[in-house]
């Protein structure tokens, strides 16, 4: 037990380590915010989807030799989240295959511009850092460390100041309009704020693995908790232990910082099911 | 006093109409029942008369001091709501959301309004419940208390008493109708429970082929009313 908290401490002395540990938990807890609204709207593939779309976005920075490639992605990202959504609930079929569409088109000509195109010795290793995350994370640069702080603590002002017209738009949609609500202006906030969130978390999980940071907390939240705002609470709190129990696990054993913190919110998942059947035995 | 007037109002989707022209209007304090055939357009003229969608044809008037913003809605549930996460008190809270404007979040009069709905709707000992373990009629009474949290002018209700039971049918039937006496709230409400419409209405208007618009005792001699009367064999009169 000691060499492990050794270990720990070795590796904690790096800044990188540090950055990985702070950036990583943020990002974690944003994407956990909106999942209860996404899951709720049946959006639970949005993640897959605009990620997708990020990695193309990706593909056509590199060609075009961008080293910044953050904002050009962001901004792409955006744009194809206000469409995506902007449909709302009255649409439900449509934005699904609407999503399939994009996502699958985005990731085949993204692939495909970076065969053609690629100055890289290394291409399979660049997609698969892309889709899964990798490493990218621990090489983050001091600019990349304060853009994702800075977005992160927007994102969870931007939640907090309109949580109540996030409830009352997920809740009831054409209830919200028919009372004065600007929901279609509230629905547009959702997407920018997925959009963004979804171009952070691109360093951490990698494009293939986002949806499970979105859903995994919230569906974990509502198998125990009963009012939105506990969920919410619970999900966030989810989160942020799943991220930072991943990445202390993937710095000890060496194992993908992303798909340790996607295996530590299944087996968190799985806790809450467990947890749910206690309760329900109990009151029974 | 009209507070909503419809001129050869016609309802629709993409320019297509499937209902209308309509002609009628709603005054204050009145109790309006809109019955009709499945398919007929009874929610495409709710969301119509919400503002939801635009009128292919005609026009709504409103009174002078009067706005989409004060009318309440109680819709029919949807399949999002079935698996909702959240507390009586949130929802009910949620109906003051469309006097909030920008401001993040509710003040003590809203909040003090919400808690008023709720022991007006005998809901107020379920106020930390979840929604989705509610019985059918709690949930119905949870929307209505939201929907006067919004307003206290006038009342859109679609179908509030689909799969209730008899007994719950009858509880909600008797606190709308108090709604509309005792408070004067406007009520207009959709409907396939046309013994109900006929028993507590002020009017009715029933859409379909033929559109009748009129009070219950010019309805029963409609060729529609005669219709139902000849199917339902006219009992309990």
């Amino acid at each position: 037990m000691n060499a492990i908290f050794e270990k720990l401490a070795l590796y904690l002395a790096y800044p990188f380590v540090r950055y990985a540990l702070i950036v990583g938990v943020l990002i974690a807890l944003c994407s956990s915010l909106l999942g209860v609204t996404l899951v709720l709207k049946r959006f639970s593939f949005i993640g897959d989807g605009l990620s997708h779309v990020a990695f193309g976005a990706m593909a056509v920075a590199a060609i075009l030799g961008i080293k910044n490639e953050m904002p050009l992605v962001m901004l792409i990202t955006v744009l194809c989240a206000v469409l995506l959504l902007r449909t709302g609930q009255n649409t439900k079929i449509k934005g699904d295959a609407a999503i399939a569409m994009i996502s699958v088109g985005a990731l085949a000509v993204g692939y495909l511009l970076m065969n053609l195109f690629s100055t890289s010795s290394n291409l399979s290793g660049d997609v698969c850092s892309t889709l899964f995350g990798s490493t990218s994370i621990l090489t983050l640069t001091e600019t990349e460390v304060f853009l994702s702080v800075g977005f992160s603590v927007a994102v969870i002002a931007a939640f907090i100041f309109f949580y109540h017209k996030i409830f009352a738009v997920t809740f009831d949609e054409n209830f919200a309009r028919a009372t004065g609500t600007r929901a279609g202006l509230y629905n547009l906030l959702i997407s920018v704020i997925v959009a963004v969130i979804i171009v952070l978390a691109m360093n951490l999980v990698g494009s293939l693995l986002i949806s499970a940071l979105i859903i995994f907390p919230a569906l974990s939240a509502m198998r125990v908790f009963r009012s939105f705002r506990s969920v919410t609470i619970a999900s966030a709190i989810i989160a942020v232990f799943s991220a930072f129990l991943g990445i202390l696990i993937s710095i000890l054993a060496g194992t993908p910082v992303g798909s340790t913190i996607v295996v530590v919110q299944i087996f968190v998942f799985f806790l809450s099911v467990l947890a749910n059947k206690i309760i329900k035995g109990a009151s029974k | 006093m009209a507070l909503l007037t419809c001129q050869d109002l016609s309802v629709g989707y993409d320019g297509k109409a499937v209902l209308g022209p309509l002609n009628f209007s709603v005054n204050a304090g009145e109790y309006l029942s809109i019955v009709g055939e499945n398919g007929a357009g009874k929610s495409t003229l709710m969301k119509t008369l919400l503002g939801l969608q635009p009128p292919v044809a005609g026009k709504i008037l409103t009174d002078e001091e009067f706005s989409h913003r004060e009318i309440g809605y109680l819709p029919q549930q949807t399949a999002v709501q079935k698996d909702f996460p959240a507390s009586v008190r949130e929802i009910v809270l949620s109906g003051c959301q469309g006097r909030c404007g920008f401001r993040p979040f509710y003040n003590a009069e809203e909040i003090a309004r919400a808690v008023g709905a709720m022991e007006e709707m005998q809901i107020d000992d379920l106020a930390s419940r979840c929604y989705r373990e509610l019985s059918g009629g709690q949930q119905q009474r949870v929307l209505l208390a939201r929907a006067l949290c919004a307003t206290r002018k006038m009342l859109l209700l679609d179908e509030p008493t689909s799969g209730l039971d008899p007994k719950v049918t009858e509880e909600m039937y008797t606190l709308i109708e108090r709604l509309n006496k005792k408070d004067g709230i406007t009520v207009i409400m959709i409907s396939h429970d046309i013994r109900a419409a006929l028993r507590y209405a002020d009017r009715i208007l029933h859409i379909g082929k033929r559109v009748f618009y009129g009070t219950p005792e010019d309805y029963l001699k409609s060729p529609d009313g005669k219709l139902f009367f000849a199917v339902e064999g006219g009992e309990e009169r």
